[in-house]
Formats: structure tokens, sequence, C-alpha cells
């Protein structure tokens, strides 16, 4: 697959849009600004990108604790991320959620997860939906390593090939589930191995090559839209902070694997592709920098200055009317 | 005006609302072909097919975290349990996903998905399939609790939760499926928050849920030959829970008795007596009462399983005590 040096150019914006959003969010996480959890997708950022890219508005995203990439990739604004970790009314999901909980139905975020598994039960349902109204659209659960030693998964995944489901599974094995190694909890390290046995394609993907996802997530998109079912992609990734801005990170990994990760990340990779094929320049890199780092900026300034929820509001939308 | 058994009424409800709305499909455990455990869905599969009637793998949790997807993506799924204790097994994805999701989106996902099953305790089905367990979904934001205890209820309120956009537990006791009586032709709703005064007396009120409302009402009329005249109350929705038709009827009778085969501890009846103590107090001439089901895993020999519920006999001796009082 030959992928465009336009749109190998967007990617790379795109990608350092979440590292730089997420940035931010550890300073001022360290600021006191976030008030619960915040678990950041740093080191894993090719995933999302390389997988959302395929999808359309009302394709829909079903994510995981680790979400801010998701919903960023979905096209949920910085300033709504960044506002609802600050717990403001003009968070994404108006301060209900923070971290954990980010919902923008309308770019088509339908929820990350305090709970491991949920994503992939509910957007193998969405997908149900889409099949049953005829609608041409594809739902996309992503989870973590955690997830895949889960009932649901294979409760879901089960059930999403039976019924020939339009979903895409996107596993992002980054090695632990919250600090609990893969390979202590599993025989098998390729969580793709398991589609064998309920009839789904699977495959092993390099996750820190964002091409690479793009490239695989295209197949396995096109596959759902055209009716011919699931698929699961494992992506092998890292994340690079603790599992929780906060969190003890000492005890079940080495400083040394951490560097070594560091050193696949997947945005200097993606930029010395972009330069070594002669596909952007440095200034254009630079360029984008700039302009990606004065977007965070701005959405910084914008959950600054956004107003708290009013407290007379607590209990609206517990039910629907 | 025509009768139909509790079931066949429910049924119905559902067959007019799929014709009504596309967007329905039922997901259960033989809930095709087969029509259904209890019969919930006969004769559906021939008119809708194996989409909208989808026989599941046994995977409660999965196939109601599948369902809380399609309501979110504009389906309205129907969750048939069969037996509601089985729902046990997917209560995480309930409480954290399916009752919080509208909270979470601030209202812009909506959740219109129907959880039905059959509860009680009833015909020695045994310590895992006798449960109840709505005091559990009453606990939790979000959900609204149904438990109809007449065919005419069952039609009115499964076709009202059918245009509900909110998770709905539609609850159906087993002893009362097979009733007959009389239901409404045409176009029948029963609105959510409304109890039915199914019986009108002056010296006590009784609220009592699912089937013991048939067995109050039994007691009632054996008692109204000993002089004593009952007031018997069905709440028809427990959350929403219509306290202002309960407080109205003890403000004429001064008394009142909770008759639930759930256990008691934190149970529909001590929801009850304390908002009513709240609303009322001046009129209770005397302690508010409750006749529960005994604090046990429901047994299955037929003597044991009568000695934990309330009855006929059980329901006549508490209101005599109460009147006593």
């Amino acid at each position: 697959m030959s992928i465009p040096g336009t749109v190998q150019v967007a990617l790379y914006r795109q990608i350092l849009l979440i590292r730089r959003t997420e940035e931010q969010l550890v300073r001022s996480y360290q600021r006191g600004l976030i008030h619960g959890a915040c678990h950041t997708y740093i080191g894993q950022e090719a995933v999302a990108i390389g997988v959302c890219a395929h999808l359309r508005p009302d394709d829909l995203v079903f994510s995981t604790h680790r979400g801010h990439g998701h919903a960023l990739a979905k096209g949920v604004p910085p300033g709504a991320l960044i506002a609802e970790l600050f717990g403001r009314a003009t968070g994404c999901s108006g301060g209900r959620g923070g971290s954990m909980h980010l919902f923008a139905p309308e770019v088509g975020l339908m929820g990350t997860s305090g709970i491991v598994a949920a994503s992939i039960l509910q957007a193998t349902g969405a997908a149900y939906a889409f099949s049953l109204l005829k609608q041409e659209r594809v739902s996309v659960a992503f989870f973590g390593d955690g997830a895949a030693n889960n009932g649901a998964f294979h409760e879901g995944i089960n059930m999403a090939s039976i019924w020939q489901l339009p979903v895409v599974f996107v596993c992002e094995n980054n090695l632990y589930a919250t600090e609990v190694p893969f390979a202590s909890v599993s025989r098998n390290p390729d969580v793709a191995a398991r589609t064998q046995a309920y009839g789904l394609p699977g495959q092993v993907v390099d996750g820190n090559d964002v091409l690479a996802v793009y490239e695989a997530a295209a197949e396995a998109v096109k596959r759902a839209r055209s009716g011919a079912g699931p698929t699961l992609l494992e992506c092998k990734t890292y994340r690079t902070r603790p599992h929780s801005e906060g969190m003890r990170d000492t005890g079940y990994r080495s400083p040394e694997e951490i560097e070594a990760w560091k050193a696949r990340c997947p945005i200097k990779r993606l930029a010395s592709r972009l330069l070594g094929e002669g596909t952007a320049s440095e200034s254009e890199l630079a360029r984008i920098e700039a302009e990606v780092q004065a977007v965070v900026e701005e959405a910084l300034a914008f959950a600054e200055s956004s107003p708290w929820p009013d407290p007379a509001t607590l209990t609206d939308h517990v039910y629907s009317v | 005006m025509r009768e139909l058994t509790f079931v066949a009424a429910a049924r119905e409800g559902l067959a007019e609302e799929m014709a009504r709305d596309p967007s329905i499909f039922v997901m259960g455990e033989g809930v095709g072909a087969r029509g259904g455990n209890f019969n919930t869905t006969t004769g559906l599969y021939e008119l809708y097919g194996p989409q909208r009637l989808r026989d599941t793998p046994i995977c409660e949790r999965g196939f109601t975290g599948l369902c809380t997807g399609a309501a979110m993506a504009g389906a309205r799924p129907v969750v048939d349990f069969m037996f509601i204790d089985f729902e046990l097994d997917a209560l995480g994805e309930l409480f954290h996903q399916t009752s919080r999701i509208q909270y979470m989106s601030q209202g812009r996902i909506k959740m219109p998905i129907l959880l039905r099953g059959c509860i009680g305790i009833f015909g020695s089905a045994g310590p895992h399939h006798s449960g109840n367990y709505y005091p559990l979904f009453m606990h939790v934001p979000g959900f609204r609790v149904a438990v109809p205890t007449t065919p005419a209820d069952a039609k009115g309120l499964i076709k009202t939760a059918l245009r509900c956009n909110d998770p709905v537990l539609f609850l159906e006791h087993k002893g009362l499926l097979n009733v007959r009586g009389p239901v409404p032709d045409g176009e029948h709703l029963v609105p959510f928050g409304q109890a039915a005064v199914v019986r009108d007396g002056r010296d006590v009120t009784v609220v009592a849920i699912a089937l013991q409302v048939k067995h109050t009402l039994e007691a009632a009329t054996r008692l109204q030959q000993e002089g004593i005249s009952v007031e018997v109350i069905d709440p028809r929705t427990l959350a929403p829970l219509d306290t202002a038709t309960i407080a109205a009827s003890v403000h004429k009778t001064g008394r009142l008795l909770i008759v639930d085969e759930d256990f008691a501890p934190c149970g529909v009846g001590a929801e009850i007596a304390t908002q009513i103590v709240d609303q009322v107090f001046d009129d209770l001439d005397a302690p508010i009462r409750r006749l529960n089901g005994a604090f046990v895993p429901t047994p299955y020999s037929p003597p044991l399983e009568a000695a934990a519920v309330p009855g006929v006999e059980k329901i006549a001796a508490a209101i005599r005590d109460l009147v006593a009082e």
C-alpha cells in the first residue's frame, strides 16, 4: 500500500497533537489542575491515529480508560478534552466524567470507560445496530491487553464473529495490564492468535509505526464496511508514562526497558521517515510543530478560562426526561 | 372486554411495538424460533426473522453489553433474560454503563433498552431461579422498574417501556404468567409512576408487590367477612414509585402494611415505610408493618418453599394484627 505524502504529513500533524496535548495534561496534573485520574497515551499515539484515519464522522469509537488519544483522533477538540479533565462545564462530558469518561457522540466518540473491556461489547452492539438498520457504518473497539483476558473479550468477539458484524477490534498490547506483565498472565504472547478460536481474521501490527497501523486498519475497516465481518488488530506498543499520573512507576519494569521503547517513539520514527524519503522538510515539520503548539496553548487557555459546572445541574440527565 | 393471559398480553404489546418501530430487536436464549422459554416471543420469529429475534450464546454479560451499545447507536433492544436471576452476570454492564451513559454523555446519548425477565418464588424453581432483585435497581440512579400484576398492565407497561428512552426493567412474576384478565382493545398504554388502588377499603392500607397483590386481594375478601375493610395498592412501577397514592390512602386508613416476597433488609418495604413516615407521620395510627419473604436462599422442596413466602394466610394474619394495634 502506497500512502500519499500528503496523508503521511497529515498523520504526523495528528499524532503530534496527541503527544503535545498529553504533555500539557501532565504539566497541568503536576500543577494540580486535574482533580482525579489522568491516564496518558504517550507512546501509543500511532494506534489511534492509524485507525481513526479511516473512519467517517458517523462511524463510532468505543474506548478505554486510556482514551485521550482516541478522543482527539476521532475529532474531539483539545479544548473540550482538557476542560473535561479540569472539571469544567465546557468539557466534552460537561465535567461529569473526567479522564476516563469522555463522551462526544457528535463526532462519534461513544465513550471512554473506567471499566476494562466494556468497549468490546458496546462496539459489537453498535455494529449490530448498523447491521439491523442497514447503515454502512463501522464501529471500533479499542482495548488493552488487560481486556483480552476478560470474559467480555470472549463473549463480544464470539458474537461479532458469528453474526459477521461491521466492527474492528483494536487491541493495544502495551505489555502491562496496569502493572501486571502480559507475559505473566498469558502463555501465548499474541492476542491476535486467539482469533483463530472464534473464526475471524487477526493480525499483529507494529503499534509504534503509524503507517503500519494505517495500512492494517485500512483493510480491516474496508472489510467491516463491505459486510465481510470483524477483524482484530493487535498493535504492539508501550506506554512510557506511569499507568496514571502521580502513580509510583517502579517495581514492575526496568528503566532500560522504558528507554528502549522511547527510542521507538512513533513520532520520531515518522519524522525521520518523512525527512528521509523527502516527503517533508525540516522547516515544514517545524512549522507543524509550532502550529500544534499554538493549538494546545489555545486549548489550555480555553479550559482554564472555562466556567465550573453549575451545581444546580447536578441531577440533569440521570433520566431522559 | 376480551380476556388474555398475562404473558399473551405482554407479547401483544411487544408485537404491536415491533410492528410500529423497526429498530426494536429482541435478544436472549431461545427467543427465536422457539418463542422463548416462557412464550414471551411466540410467533414473532415467523414475522420478523432472526435479526430481530436473536438467539444468543449463554453470555448474559456479553449480550447485555452488546444491547447497551446497540441502544447507543440508535436501535431499541429488548434483552430477554428468561429468568431474571441470569441478569446478575450482567450487573457490571448494567450499573456502570447502561444506567450511566445518559448522565455521563450529558443526555446526548439515549439508552432505550428494555430488560425483561421472570421473577419470583414459584413452582420449586429453587435457589438459582427464584430471585426478585428489584431493590438493586431501585437503588441505582438511571433505571425504571415495572412490575405489572395484571394482563392489562403487562401490555400497557411494556408498550410504555418500549417508547421510553431510559433503561427499563420489566419484571414478570412466574406465578402470574398464566393468569387471565381483561385487556382493552387497541392502543393501551399505562404510564410509569402511577400506582393502582386495586381495592377500596377504610381500615388498613396494604401495598403489595407482584404475585402478592393477588394473594392480598384474596386475603382482603376473607377479611371483609370479618368486618375488616382493606385497601390494596399495586405500585405497578417501583421506579418511579408513586408514594402520593400510598400517602393518600394512609391518610384515610391510618395503617400501612407492605407485602413483598422479596427479602426485607433494604427492600421495597423499607423504602416505602420511610417515605410514608416522612410524608404523613401524623396520619399514622399504628406502626408501619412489613411482611416479607424469609431471609434465605429460596429452597426447592414445596413445604420449605411455601414457608419462605407470604401468602393468603400470612397476609390475613398480618392485617388482623395491624388492625388490632
